[in-house]
């Protein structure tokens, strides 16, 4: 069994390319981090940067015939894509669960909540029928859906899509998985709703140890949840620190021109800061840093290679040529 | 500004202090399923909303999921039938015989969805979808397709690149410049934008709210913003409408709504707003649960059950929208001295 110092995830040279219509895709293109038991890590990312394919791969998710799969992915010391299909089906719902951002495609609607969790942990860990509801009655309760035990005999089609989420997480943690990926899990809830999931989220994360990795497009998600924060864009890590690092002193001029161009506190009567231009074609990506035709110090080293990482203390790395310079920080 | 000319502008009739749009009492009751016995049940999305839109300015209208800002959109453009009220635009009544008849409604007033492909017929090209409204309104295609280039130009496309593409070979941004920019091929004087941002990424956002802003200067227009996110709210409106099922809950200038907001579901929505600095979290949520079915809303005030203020005569009556002054209103209990809300003193 490893011990408690190894880190529950270990990801290294992950590489994830689709064959498409338009040629071939590049959605990941090497990314390496490690993720420490109980530990809240953000990805960072607006559409197409790669965030939620990082999570499907964890998970080994991904279509298999679509996709070409490169790198290590450790969860626990076992690498997740030598591993028979069997054996990671044990994995998934157990060691590693997920929580998507649509509930009510993610839940199956001819089965009740109640139903659809007590066969998660008659599966996992085969005890009876009837011991798993007296479990998912817990779940439920612990995830603060009132009247649980009316609820456990609701639709996912009668609920509210605040209770539908609830029930979502309640299903995902009925196991005691020691890592829980969350895809953006309250982009599609009201603003009431969203922090109250948040809440629930942080709560039941410190109680339970458990690690996170929250993948989302709003910095205020990540500021409210996060203990380290990784800012990807076309397939990278650019920047990755603690939200503290990232949010307040970012290093990368993509993560300084997300905040500029984010509409907070009041910015009434200035002009926004906004990020010239798009983000790029992954079937056609520059061979140089794949932010340098948007970004304003973008110098002849930048188009010529990848920059490399460049750490700026142990846990602190930016993906930038001027990363040892000071880029000018986000107001 | 020149080849715009080919249409005309609509003339203002009322005068710079005549609102642009004042909607009144506007309803709309959507009939649901179910009920085999006794009335038959309606989903009250839209009930007895009242407000007006004055000349040149942007009025952001926030709210939750159910709570009626898009039928609202809808009814004024009249996608949908409302079941009463009345919409008055520059003083001439809407729909009605001697009033503003439907087409010239839509010269004068455009909208912006927020899906930008599903908004564009998949089958025109760009060039064609902009001219389509004005060939429609008499414009020659040759004068009707210079009209498009001019506005691909506005709206920060190059005319050359794009005039002969179809939406699919355009980005979210650029498709949701080309809806902006068909919005504005009639000349209108209001254009309703309904969450047209919010399925942007953040740096494609700002792109377009600072090319709103710019041509609502250069081209003297007003706006109707609808949005969940209230910091862009806050940025570009100049006056804004909180709704809560269907009603107008509070509605008054930005500095009045987010300096002093008054109703406390207002008050709610802006501790729900996430922090941006991690030294600074949420510690609570500041409401329980969802936003309650419009089908069979709470009686009296409709925001009582989540309402940590609610009490009896919270269900009993429905309160009055109240003027706090400086065109602040809000609809509460509490601010009503004659309500008889036990805590309504200490507000009022």
């Amino acid at each position: 069994m490893p011990d408690d110092n190894t880190p529950l995830l270990s990801v290294s040279g992950l590489t994830v390319s689709f064959r498409t219509e338009r040629g071939t895709a590049s959605a990941i293109n090497g990314v390496d981090f490690t993720l420490k038991r109980g530990e809240v890590l953000c990805l960072l990312g607006e559409s197409g940067s790669g965030k939620s394919v990082t999570l499907r791969a964890l998970m080994r998710l991904l279509p298999e015939r679509r996709s070409r799969i490169g790198g290590t992915v450790l969860l626990n010391g076992e690498d997740v894509y030598t591993l028979p299909e069997r054996r990671m089906e044990r994995l998934r719902g157990k060691a590693i669960s997920m929580v998507f951002q649509e509930p009510m495609l993610a839940l199956d609607p001819v089965y009740t909540i109640g139903h659809q969790i007590a066969e998660t942990i008659v599966r996992h860990e085969g005890v009876s029928f009837a011991d798993a509801e007296r479990r998912a009655l817990d779940l439920l309760e612990r995830v603060q859906i009132p009247s649980a035990k009316r609820r456990l005999k609701a639709y996912p089609h009668e609920m509210s899509g605040g209770m539908r989420q609830r029930a979502m997480i309640a299903l995902a943690l009925s196991c005691n998985p020691a890592l829980l990926l969350a895809d953006e899990p309250t982009t599609a809830l009201d603003a009431t709703v969203q922090m109250q999931i948040l809440l629930l989220l942080r709560q039941l994360q410190a109680e339970l140890n458990m690690a996170v990795i929250m993948v989302t497009h709003d910095m205020g998600v990540a500021a409210e949840t996060a203990d380290r924060i990784a800012v990807m864009y076309a397939g990278r890590f650019v920047e990755l620190g603690t939200a503290r690092q990232v949010l307040k002193t970012p290093q990368h001029p993509y993560t300084a021109g997300l905040m500029s161009s984010t509409v907070h506190g009041n910015m009434r009567g200035h002009a926004l800061e906004a990020i010239p231009g798009a983000p790029p074609d992954l079937t056609a990506l520059p061979p140089g840093c794949a932010y340098a035709p948007r970004c304003a110090y973008a110098e002849a080293a930048c188009t010529a290679a990848p920059p490399p990482e460049t750490w700026l203390e142990p846990g602190r790395m930016a993906r930038c040529v001027r990363a040892c310079a000071a880029v000018p920080a986000a107001v | 500004m020149t080849s715009l000319h080919r249409l005309d502008p609509v003339p203002d009739i009322g005068g710079p202090q005549q609102p642009l749009l004042s909607v009144g009492n506007l309803t709309k009751h959507f009939p649901v399923r179910g009920g085999l016995t006794g009335p038959k049940p309606v989903a009250r999305a839209v009930d007895g909303v009242s407000f007006s839109v004055a000349k040149g300015e942007t009025l952001g209208v926030v709210g939750e999921s159910g709570c009626g800002k898009s039928t609202t959109a809808r009814l004024l453009m009249r996608l949908i039938e409302p079941d009463g009220g009345d919409i008055v635009f520059d003083g001439e009544t809407v729909g009605t015989r001697s009033g503003l008849s439907l087409r010239e409604l839509r010269r004068r007033m455009q909208m912006v969805f927020q899906d930008s492909y599903a908004s564009l017929n998949p089958r025109l090209t760009i060039a064609d979808s902009l001219a389509f409204a004005p060939m429609v309104h008499g414009v020659s295609r040759r004068d009707a397709t210079a009209v498009a280039g001019d506005l691909l130009g506005r709206v920060g496309l190059d005319p050359g690149t794009f005039m002969g593409r179809y939406p699919h070979e355009l980005s979210g941004g650029q498709r949701q410049r080309v809806n902006i920019a068909r919005a504005l091929a009639l000349r209108p004087r209001l254009v309703i934008l309904d969450e047209a941002v919010s399925a942007l990424d953040k740096s494609v956002e700002a792109q377009v709210l600072n090319l709103l802003v710019e041509l609502k200067r250069q081209l003297d227009l007003t706006y109707i913003f609808i949005s969940h996110d209230l910091n862009v709210v806050h940025y570009i409106s100049d006056r804004v409408l909180v709704m809560y099922l269907g009603k107008v809950a509070e509605v008054g200038p930005v500095e009045a709504i987010y300096g002093r907001p008054a109703h406390p579901y207002t008050r709610a929505l802006f501790s729900a707003r996430l922090s941006m600095d991690p030294d600074e979290r949420t510690a609570a949520a500041p409401l329980q649960g969802d936003p309650p079915n419009p089908i069979n809303p709470p009686s009296g005030c409709r925001f009582r059950t989540r309402c940590p203020h609610a009490t009896g005569v919270c269900a009993e009556r429905e309160p009055v929208p109240m003027d706090l002054g400086g065109g602040h209103i809000v609809a509460c209990h509490l601010h009503d001295s004659a309500s008889g809300h036990p805590e309504a003193h200490a507000y009022a």
